[in-house]
Order: structure tokens, then C-alpha cells, then sequence
């Protein structure tokens, strides 16, 4: 197998060498089974496979420019080093690729529903650290732990393509973070993404926020397919042209081009956090939202980036007393004054901001008694509340923490009205997981749309839905085994002693390097998004 | 017997630091129902251990993560307390729930390593611990030098690199009094402000454990080693 020529490929397969203006996506023509596409941002060139043919991989590339500056023309000729990620789908068919513009009329769409980065050249970067639907459910959004955003965006339904509804393809890659160095305290601030937040959509563009441990950004994401020809100072190419040599003026005209998605950062909310964030949340009023990290909670207007407002301060005047941290926060889906956050003691506080400005004391705290039988030395860790949502209909809040899932009403502070398990078998082994630190991971908890419906995820690429209402449960797996284009999913059990059944997993067996931390609820279908490490997984319902 | 075979075994679950679910660990889960009929300062220890060195482990990162900190720092008080009445003093026999059982312990352990433990349980309830990571204890295993009554008022701050260990000697907070310098302020990271509080007797910074000045060397010559490698090549050794 020849060497494959510099250009934007993987393995035989590639694209023209050219110059990409700019952020374009490059892709296959269909085919019945499986598809693959390439989206480059201006940031990222895809780096041709050395060792996989038939198979697509790639590799890490630099980027070319700053994630902020102008998108530069890459061209395949300055080469390609180490760099920065492509997100493609996984190839088995070999199809040519060629440049591929939005207005012609090629079904490039067929896009398996997963998104699978290859294991050989995974690293620790594409570890997806989010994942957030927006509120309309056609934009996905996630974040990794290299500090990038990718966006996927449902297609659009055709007539003739009904079994292929609603897949999402890759829209907008960007990076949003990068490592930061502090260098008055010697430390080195990570890029990973932790919260990835949208706006409701008020015009053509997308607004979301995105955040690491300290710095929280607000993103616009745009299209453009159009542009200006026909200036008078600058040429074609975009130099300046010398005035002398201007004898006739032309009015500039709006002609169509390649669909180009652009990301720009439009306001960046820095140095308000000592510690590190662990939630952001949008206010029902789209003009604030908060920022919350161990000890403190700010808010913020979206206009003002260099001011904010604390709202919660929970550091003691004396460190040595600290005993207890803000794990999660969130604002009330309607009520735009109320807000809630929970502690590394599992208890939830809900506040109203009407009461007084800075809010250390709450209007209602929700903690359930200790149960005296499961006592143990870990009791508080796995108390530690890892999530916490409030429902759509903003009447009950969900709480997470290390072995179950707990459903409470506002009106009542005493106890959940409802405890799911999500793997209780793990608690005779709660010492093992502690000297692993498995103890210490942080699973998120989803509402479905209509709230009758809650899902979290578990180890062993495991992820558990409960439903309210008949009081049923699932365990499904999110794995590549079974990840064929409208595969099933069959329903998994993990076995917790005697005999183990054919299709059980025993509890010894459970992998947990494989932990699923991370999910998303379509908000009005039965779509879900399911990130295990840092491979993207989206499963719908089976249509009929 | 069940408690010597649970010595061996605690020993070698800790000392190949296993990632692994290990099932065989059932001594230590309180729920088994093996286990509810045994001491609790039986787990305690080992658990203790474990815990100090996560603890340790968290102090030494660079930016500690507050939440495991806290619920580390937390739980090994849980622990503390349910070893206290034994382990507080050094191998005294006093009844907590078993008292033969935890003599036995204490008795056949190493005498320096109760005997640290000892003072590092001193250390733990006299400063509720933050500052005072008793890392020299973890680093070496069981210590051949007692932490001495003077526990190391450098703590935790020095673990944090030389960079910050330099300043700290004195006038940390005048250096940084225009900054916010919170991270530093909380005792979690500056025990110079700890030392100053605390009896001047001690000689706050100049008392260094020999451990923490051979970190600080280690780091120091890596950067040197570094900086000299770039400058010239590699010659015989000076």
C-alpha cells in the first residue's frame, strides 16, 4: 500500500491537497453502511494516516492559529506536526473524498450514530469532561478535557431518508480553553472543560458558556454563507491595494459561498474564582447566570465581565474548619430569583436572592437522616451529592451522590420522596473503590423532557434509566461491541452473587476505568447522548 | 488466626497499592458481617494509613482538589476518632470496644511506627490536620525518626514546590499583600501563618525535616540538571 499523499486524509483515502479557507467541512459520499466525515476547524489539519488503511486514524495536530485570532489559510503544504484532534466517524467502506460544499446536492449525511475516536491514538485530551443539549435539541454540544468544544447538529428531516432521521452531525469544533499558567502561585490552570451551558436562541446565532476551573466564556457560534466580493481597497486575496492605482469604485456585492460555522468568543468572565468551578447555570431571566466553585457561588450579568456578584461564600474564617464544599449548583428553570447547591455532605440549600444579597442563609434545607444500618467509615463520601437538577416543571430537584439517585419534592426537606439504586452491589466493596479513588467520581444525573424518566451513568460503560412512574429500571451499555448503526441495545445485568446467568456480568468483572460521568437528555424526544471516556455515543428510540 | 491473617494481609494490600476491586478485602467493609464482629480499630488502622496517604498524596498536588481534601481530611477524623482512645498514647492498654485486640495491634506493629502514629494522631487532633500534612511519616514508610513533639511547621505549603517553600520563611504576607493571596491565607496552604500564631518557639521554617529539605533538593536539582543540560553538553561529572 503506497504511502498516502500529503493532504487531508486517513489511510487511501484522500482529498484533494488545496488551501481550506477556513472552517469546512470535508466528507465522503454516502454509502449504505457506514459513512465518515471530516469536519476541520481553522484551527486543526487532519494528519494522514501512517498505519491504518481501510481504517481511519488520526493524529493530534497544532493548531494553526490562535483559537481567537483569524482563520488562517492552511494549506497541506506547510506540513502537518503534532497537533490537535478531528472528529470523524469510524470508516469501514473506502470512498473517495473530495471537498465537500453545503449546497451540493451529495447525501453525505449518513452518519452512524456514534462517534468513535480511534482507541490506538486516543489520549488523555479526548476525554469528553460534558455534554449538553440545547434547548431545542437540535444543537449537541461537547466539551473534553483538552479544553475543546465540538457542536453536533441534528439533521433535517427528508422524505425520501424517513429511517434516517434526526442524526447529528458535526457542526462547529473549536477550541475554547486553553492551559493557563498562574505564575504569582506556580500552578498550572487545565484547559478541560467542565460545564457547558447554552442560551436560548434569540436570533440566528448560538450562544453558549462554556468553563473550566476558572474562567468562564461566552461563545458565539455562527454561520456564514456569504460573502463580500468586489472591494476597493483590498484585492481578492484580501491585501491592500495601492490608492493610486483605484480609478473606478465598485459597490462591494453579497455573493453565496461554502458554508463556513464560525466560533467566536464574545465575552470572557475571569478572575472571580479562587477555587475551582464546578457548575455554571443560565437564570430564567438570560440576562444573569452563576458561576459556582467549592466555597463560592458568583453572579454574573452577561454584559458586565469584570464585575460580579458573590451570592454564596461558605469559606470559614479559619480554613482548618473547613469541613464541607459546594458540589453543584443551579438556578430554578422558572423562577429566576431561586437557586440551589449542594455539599460534599449531601445536603441540598435553596435560596432566594430577594432575601438578602448574599445568600449564606437558605430558605429551605433538604438532608436525609443518616441511615444507622449502612453506617461506615465512608458514609460521608458516598453521601457527597455529585448533581443536582432541578426538574423541567421546576417542582422537584434530583440529587446524585456515589450509589443512588434521589428524587425530592420542594415542598418537603426531610426526605427524598424517591431513592433509585444505581449500583448498590457496590457497597460492600466501598473500601476498594476507596483506595482506588473510584469513590471520589462525580456521575451526573438527567430529567427527560417530561420528567417521568431519569438516567445516570455507571461503570463498565453502564448507564441506568428509571422510570417514575412504572418504577422500572434499565442498564444499558455504551460500548463499541455493540455500537453497529441502528443496533438494539439489549439490557444489561450485573450479577451480585451466587450463580451467574449467561448474559450477567459479574461484579468482579465490571471494568471501572470504564465510567460513563456524563450524559444528555433531548429535551422534548427520546434521544440521549452518553459519553464513556471519550467516545460520543447518541441513541434514540427505536422507531417503528 | 483471624487477626494475624488479616496483619499479613493488610500489609500486602497496601504495599502493591492494587487498583483492582479486590473482594479479598472483605475485613475492612464494615457491612460484612464477618467484620461486624471484629474490633473496629482493627480496620481503623490500615484504613488510617490509607487515609494519610491519600491525604498526603492530596496535599501534594499543586492545586489540591478541595472536595477530596475535605472529605479525605473528614473521614480519616471519622477514623481517628474510632481509633483515639487506644492510639492516642502510646501502647497503653484502654477499653474501647476491644481492648486486647488493639493492644495486640499496637504491641506487635513496629514500636517507631506507633509511635509516630502516635504523635501524628497528636498532630491530627491538636490542628485538625490541614496544615499539618504528616507526609514525612507516608513518604518513607514506617519512619526510622519520630515526628518528635515538634511537628513541621512548614507542612503543607512546602509540598507545594520550592518556589513557594523559598518565601515562605518569613514576610510571606507582605509579599503578597496587594494580591489576593486567599489561596495562601487559608491555613490550608500557609502554615507561616500557622507558625506565627502558634508558640514562636518553634522556630517556625527553620526547623525543617530532613525529608522535606531532601524534596525540595530533588526538585531543585532536576531543575538545575535541566537548565545545566541545555546549556552545555554532558561532560564528566563534577
Amino acid at each position: 500500500m503506497e504511502e498516502p499523499e500529503q493532504g487531508f486524509a486517513a489511510g487511501r483515502h484522500t482529498c484533494r491537497p488545496g488551501i481550506l479557507p477556513g472552517p469546512t467541512r470535508v466528507s465522503s459520499p454516502q454509502d449504505d453502511t457506514w459513512n465518515w466525515c471530516v469536519y476541520l476547524g481553522h484551527t486543526m489539519v487532519l494528519q494522514p494516516s501512517e498505519r491504518h488503511y481501510g481504517d481511519w486514524n488520526h493524529r493530534r495536530l497544532g493548531p494553526w492559529c490562535s483559537p481567537t485570532g483569524s482563520p488562517a489559510p492552511l494549506s497541506c503544504e506547510t506540513g502537518c506536526g503534532e497537533g490537535s484532534w478531528i472528529l470523524v466517524c469510524r470508516l469501514l467502506v473506502p470512498t473517495q473524498v473530495s471537498l465537500l460544499s453545503m449546497e451540493e446536492d451529495i447525501d453525505t449525511r449518513k452518519i452512524n450514530n456514534s462517534f468513535l475516536r480511534d482507541h490506538s491514538y486516543a489520549t488523555e485530551a479526548d476525554i469528553i469532561s460534558t455534554v449538553e443539549f440545547n434547548h431545542t435539541g437540535e444543537l449537541l454540544a461537547t466539551g473534553d478535557k483538552g479544553g475543546r468544544v465540538v457542536i453536533f447538529q441534528r439533521e433535517q428531516e427528508s422524505k425520501n431518508q424517513v429511517h434516517r432521521r434526526g442524526e447529528y452531525n458535526v457542526y462547529s469544533t473549536f477550541q475554547s480553553h486553553e492551559p493557563e499558567f498562574d505564575y504569582l502561585k506556580s500552578l498550572e490552570i487545565e484547559e478541560k472543560i467542565n460545564k457547558i451551558r447554552w442560551l436560548p436562541q434569540q436570533n440566528a446565532a448560538y450562544f453558549l458558556l462554556s468553563t473550566n476551573d476558572k474562567t468562564v466564556k461566552l461563545w458565539k457560534v455562527s454561520e456564514r454563507d456569504k460573502r463580500p466580493e468586489g472591494y476597493n481597497l483590498k484585492d481578492e486575496e484580501g491585501r491592500l491595494r495601492d490608492p493610486a492605482t483605484i480609478t473606478t469604485l465598485r459597490v462591494p456585492v453579497l455573493r453565496p459561498m461554502d458554508l463556513m460555522v464560525e466560533a467566536t468568543p464574545r465575552r470572557v468572565f475571569a478572575n472571580a474564582h479562587t477555587y475551582h468551578i464546578n457548575s455554571i447555570s443560565v437564570n430564567s431571566d438570560y440576562e444573569t447566570y452563576m458561576s459556582a466553585d467549592d466555597l463560592r457561588i458568583n453572579l454574573w450579568n452577561f454584559e458586565i465581565t469584570n464585575q460580579s456578584f458573590n451570592i454564596v461564600d461558605i469559606k470559614p474564617a479559619n480554613m482548618e474548619e473547613l469541613t464541607e464544599v459546594i458540589t453543584a449548583a443551579e438556578f430554578h428553570p422558572h423562577h429566576c430569583n431561586t437557586f440551589v447547591y449542594s455539599s460534599s455532605k449531601g445536603t441540598i440549600r435553596l435560596c432566594d436572592m430577594r432575601a438578602s444579597a448574599l445568600c449564606d442563609r437558605h430558605t429551605k434545607f433538604f438532608e436525609e437522616p443518616e441511615d444507622p444500618s449502612n453506617r461506615s467509615f465512608f458514609s460521608e463520601i458516598i453521601s457527597s451529592i455529585s448533581d443536582v437538577k432541578f426538574s423541567h416543571s421546576g417542582r422537584y430537584i434530583m440529587t446524585r451522590d456515589y450509589l443512588t439517585v434521589k428524587v425530592w419534592d420542594l415542598n418537603m426537606e426531610n426526605r427524598p420522596i424517591e431513592t433509585y439504586q444505581v449500583h448498590d452491589y457496590l457497597r460492600s466493596k466501598l473500601c476498594s473503590l476507596y483506595e482506588n479513588d473510584c469513590i471520589f467520581d462525580k456521575f451526573e444525573c438527567v430529567w427527560n423532557g417530561s420528567d417521568s424518566v431519569i438516567m445516570t451513568g455507571s461503570y463498565n460503560n453502564f448507564f441506568r434509566m428509571f422510570d417514575r412512574n412504572t418504577k422500572r429500571d434499565v442498564t444499558l451499555e455504551a460500548s463499541r461491541e455493540n455500537s453497529k448503526p441502528r443496533a438494539i441495545l439489549k439490557p444489561r445485568k450485573v450479577c451480585v452473587g451466587g450463580k451467574r446467568r449467561k448474559d450477567e456480568i459479574s461484579v468482579d468483572s465490571l471494568d471501572f476505568s470504564k465510567k460513563i460521568l456524563h450524559t444528555a437528555w433531548h429535551p422534548s424526544e427520546n434521544i440521549i447522548a452518553v459519553a464513556a471516556t471519550n467516545n460520543l455515543y447518541i441513541f434514540q428510540d427505536k422507531v417503528n | 488466626m483471624m487477626l494475624s491473617k488479616g496483619l499479613k494481609r493488610k500489609r500486602e494490600e497496601e504495599e502493591e497499592g492494587k487498583e483492582a476491586l479486590a473482594v479479598d478485602t472483605w475485613w475492612l467493609d464494615p457491612g460484612h458481617p464477618a467484620v461486624a464482629q471484629a474490633p473496629p480499630a482493627v480496620a481503623s488502622s490500615s484504613l488510617f494509613d490509607l487515609s494519610v496517604l491519600k491525604l498526603h498524596h492530596s496535599l501534594r498536588q499543586s492545586e489540591p482538589d478541595l472536595r477530596h481534601l475535605v472529605l479525605v481530611v473528614n473521614t480519616l477524623r471519622r477514623i481517628q476518632a474510632s481509633m483515639a482512645p487506644t492510639a492516642a498514647l502510646p501502647p497503653v492498654p484502654s477499653p474501647p470496644t476491644a481492648p486486647g485486640i488493639a493492644d495486640n495491634l499496637l504491641a506487635s506493629s513496629d514500636a517507631a511506627l506507633s509511635a509516630s502514629m502516635a504523635s501524628l494522631l497528636e498532630d491530627l487532633s491538636h490542628i485538625e490536620g490541614l496544615s499539618q500534612a504528616p507526609q514525612p511519616l507516608v513518604d518513607e514508610g514506617p519512619p526510622g525518626r519520630p515526628t518528635g513533639g515538634a511537628p513541621p511547621s512548614l507542612g503543607a505549603l512546602d509540598l507545594l514546590g520550592p518556589a513557594t517553600g523559598c518565601l515562605l520563611d518569613d514576610g510571606l504576607e507582605g509579599l503578597f499583600e496587594d494580591i489576593d493571596t486567599s489561596m495562601y491565607d487559608s491555613e490550608l496552604w500557609a502554615p507561616a501563618s500557622e507558625g506565627h500564631k502558634s508558640s514562636p518557639e518553634d522556630g517556625p521554617g527553620k526547623e525543617e525535616a530532613p525529608e522535606l529539605d531532601e524534596a525540595e533538593l530533588d526538585y531543585l536539582m532536576d531543575v538545575l540538571v535541566g537548565t545545566q543540560a541545555l546549556e552545555r553538553p554532558p561532560g564528566p561529572g563534577r
